[in-house]
């Protein structure tokens, strides 16, 4: 279980290029660091339902971004909160 | 189409935000999505997923529930639930 305020960075991982894929973290936050918020839940791993595979629950997570890295809009210290589940993210660089 | 999220191609495009009026085919359509994952039959992923296959220039000209119907028909022939002749032998009779 990842604690709140570890931080991770998202897999710049484009699996999508390599076969059919359905994937629920957004293309604007692979390779991108952030800050663990809370722990939601442990749920079936969308990635599996969509091809009506087996299911394994994974972990997922709030994770917070800085804004103005991503956008470079917003006021300063806008962030983005986003749901990313455990198999995206890894130790921080 | 998935994932547009800051694709500079959608950017500067105004958001409409009214309220959009259900017609009897969207209901048919919601009513039929939830009938069939209550059955099993297929998960809201898959709706997703078969929504996000549809060819770009189809998923501009199709409305929201007609995305969705021709996602759920698109899953129930790859599950095998349905066949294309069942599906035509029913659309003769309509």
């Amino acid at each position: 279980m990842r604690a709140a305020g570890e931080t991770v960075r998202v897999r710049d991982d484009w699996p999508e290029t390599r076969h059919p894929c359905h994937i629920r973290t957004p293309h604007y936050l692979r390779g991108r660091s952030g800050t663990v918020v809370r722990h939601l839940g442990d749920f079936p791993n969308p990635e599996d339902l969509a091809f009506a595979r087996p299911a394994p629950k994974v972990p997922l997570y709030h994770v917070a971004f800085a804004q103005d890295a991503i956008w470079h809009e917003g006021a300063a210290g806008d962030e983005l909160l986003v749901e990313i589940f455990d198999h995206w993210l890894e130790p921080a660089a | 189409m998935h994932d547009l999220g800051g694709v500079s191609k959608f950017m500067c495009e105004p958001v409409d935000k009214e309220p959009h009026a259900l017609t009897a085919f969207d209901r048919d359509v919601d009513a039929l999505r939830q009938l069939l994952s209550g059955q099993g039959l297929m998960t809201v992923d898959e709706l997703r997923r078969g929504i996000e296959a549809i060819p770009e220039a189809d998923y501009h000209r199709l409305s929201y529930y007609e995305r969705w119907i021709r996602s759920m028909t698109a899953t129930l022939l790859n599950r095998g639930v349905l066949t294309e002749v069942e599906i035509a032998a029913a659309l003769e009779k309509l």
